[in-house]
């Protein structure tokens, strides 16, 4: 086990790099703040819904790489999807990384897999599902 | 000078392994390790002495007794005090100002009143305060601080006023390691009749302290970053002061009579010590100050102003660091606090543990200060009389993994 092959992957660096969908979106339907008191870190996210799809969603915030990247795969992953479809997304990835399941995840869901290397580092898998929680905090 | 290598062969804890690597540990300021004279006290008092304290008639209780006022005596010896009896135990440091806070705050802060701070305090030094000044209607001024991380006292005759009632500063900031410089504000919380409490979480630890050269009016700190056992705190305060308090908890050993509808109080030091207390504890603690006086105060300070210069020395020649904290060496304690330019220090506290590194990141329990940097936290490096060399050498490969790892992301 070593942190470069379980949780550094390019993947993850590369969504800390240069975030999808980051920064403040307005107007906006909804407005969340997540925070994880222990490290301080701090997410914010911005929905607009139409009907029933997320049309636009960003994320805003600094964090840890780790943070950072679920955020920006989040944005990217739920971008267009119906309340419902998003909350499928969103149960799947959390029974995965808090479950220890064996998840199917499709093409496009693919990047969180590289995420599923943070089950290794116990202390580090609230940095995974903040931007997670942040978001079942509008859609639930 | 004193010798680190021969000393670390004291720590059983820095002789193993951690993810599988010599554990280099650098976050003493969190809590320091214990050699085996103090783990070995706490062993013989469970094995050869246990039983409570100022109550049994029998032999082990007297020798129990004995044994934990020793400790009192020593430590009012080891900070200048003038008499054991102006020496409480308590939990921790964090339970030591909540006492000031709560006993002698409740009584003496009203309405308007003022406590000062500063900016760089560590929680456990801002909230007891905020909760009595929510209690009381009182107001809480800061002292600001400057890019460095030093005190600006420019405006201080207007933050410490007539209207100001106790002025509680830090010895040392854990969070950057910067020593105040206290006498001058010691002095001006006394020419405006305020009482001035003195945080020693980071100072007894590392530094000489005589309370009556300093002449505080009251002294906070814990033995478990001075090599002693968690869950010991001591609180030092003038006798006339600690006199006029009132009990704080109500229970066993603090009354004189107990009567259906009232109870008398005991004398100082029982009066503000409710209950049984850590007895293992305090006994163990005299064996880590007798080994800190062993080694010498003076040596200890001088090997940790020599391990931080180095320090600071390698992390500068690194690109992509951040420093924080005052230049000049003679202010600041065994504390480096950086960020890997680009990385959260989250990233790069991971990478260092794996690496069997231990380090503090986060907001070090200084929110405000975070916040008044702009930044989410740091990583720190804190050193103690077992560190070496090799240990910072250890730090900076292992930031060299981390600037690897996520070379696509640091900034210069």
């Amino acid at each position: 086990m070593s942190l470069r092959d379980d949780l550094y992957k390019e993947v993850i660096l590369d969504h800390f790099e240069n975030p999808r969908n980051y920064g403040v979106l307005e107007p906006c339907t909804f407005h969340e703040k997540g925070m994880n008191p222990l490290c301080g870190d701090e997410l914010e996210i911005f929905l607009r819904m139409d009907s029933d799809t997320i049309n636009e969603i960003t994320f805003n915030g600094k964090g840890c790489s780790i943070s950072q990247s679920s955020g920006s795969m989040m944005t990217e992953l739920v971008k267009g999807k119906s309340k419902q479809e998003a909350y499928e997304i969103l149960k799947k990835f959390k029974k995965a990384i808090l479950e220890d399941s064996n998840e199917e995840f499709s093409e496009d869901e693919g990047d969180l897999e590289a995420l599923l290397g943070v089950k290794k580092y116990p202390v580090r898998v609230k940095c995974a599902v903040l931007a997670w929680n942040t978001l079942e905090q509008i859609i639930k | 000078m004193l010798d680190a290598y021969r000393l670390k062969t004291d720590f059983p804890i820095l002789q193993t392994k951690m993810n599988g690597k010599s554990l280099v540990f650098l976050d003493s300021a969190a809590s320091s390790q214990k050699p085996f004279q103090v783990i070995d006290a706490l062993d013989k008092y469970y094995k050869e002495e246990n039983s409570n304290i100022h109550r049994g008639v029998y032999y082990l209780s007297q020798k129990a007794t004995e044994l934990f006022e020793r400790t009192r005596i020593k430590i009012s010896e080891f900070i200048g005090a003038k008499c054991a009896k102006v020496i409480i135990f308590t939990r921790n440091t964090t339970e030591s100002i909540n006492l000031v806070a709560q006993s002698w705050g409740r009584q003496n802060i009203s309405r308007g009143d003022v406590i000062v701070i500063s900016e760089l305090e560590h929680h456990s030094n801002i909230v007891p305060w905020q909760m009595l000044a929510q209690e009381k209607g009182a107001v809480i001024k800061y002292i600001p601080i400057n890019p460095d991380s030093s005190l600006d006292t420019t405006n201080i005759d207007e933050i410490i006023d007539y209207r100001t009632k106790i002025v509680a500063i830090s010895q040392m900031s854990n969070a950057t390691g910067t020593i105040h410089d206290i006498k001058p504000l010691i002095a001006k919380a006394h020419s405006v009749g305020a009482l001035f409490l003195l945080d020693g979480a980071q100072g007894a630890c590392h530094m000489e302290t005589n309370v009556r050269e300093l002449d505080v009016d009251f002294y906070a700190f814990s033995a478990h970053k001075m090599l002693g056992p968690t869950g010991v705190g001591v609180l030092y305060g003038k006798e006339e002061i600690l006199e006029k308090m009132p009990p704080w908890m109500g229970g066993g050993d603090m009354i004189s009579d107990v009567s259906m509808e009232r109870s008398t109080y005991a004398d100082l030091p029982a009066r503000l010590e409710a209950g049984t207390p850590h007895i293992s504890g305090v006994i163990a603690f005299r064996h880590a100050i007798e080994y800190l006086e062993a080694v010498g105060l003076q040596n200890i300070h001088q090997h940790e102003i020599s391990l931080t210069e180095y320090a600071l020395e390698r992390l500068n020649s690194l690109n992509g660091i951040t420093l924080y904290g005052v230049d000049d060496l003679q202010k600041r304690g065994g504390v480096v606090s950086f960020n890997v330019n680009g990385v959260h220090a989250h990233d790069v506290g991971s990478i260092l543990d794996e690496e069997g590194i231990a380090i503090r990141v986060g907001h070090h329990c200084a929110q405000p200060f975070m916040k008044k940097m702009k930044i989410a936290g740091t990583c720190r490096a804190s050193f103690y009389l077992y560190n070496t060399k090799e240990d910072i050498d250890a730090l900076i490969n292992g930031l060299m993994q981390v600037k690897e790892i996520f070379a696509r992301v640091v900034k210069r």
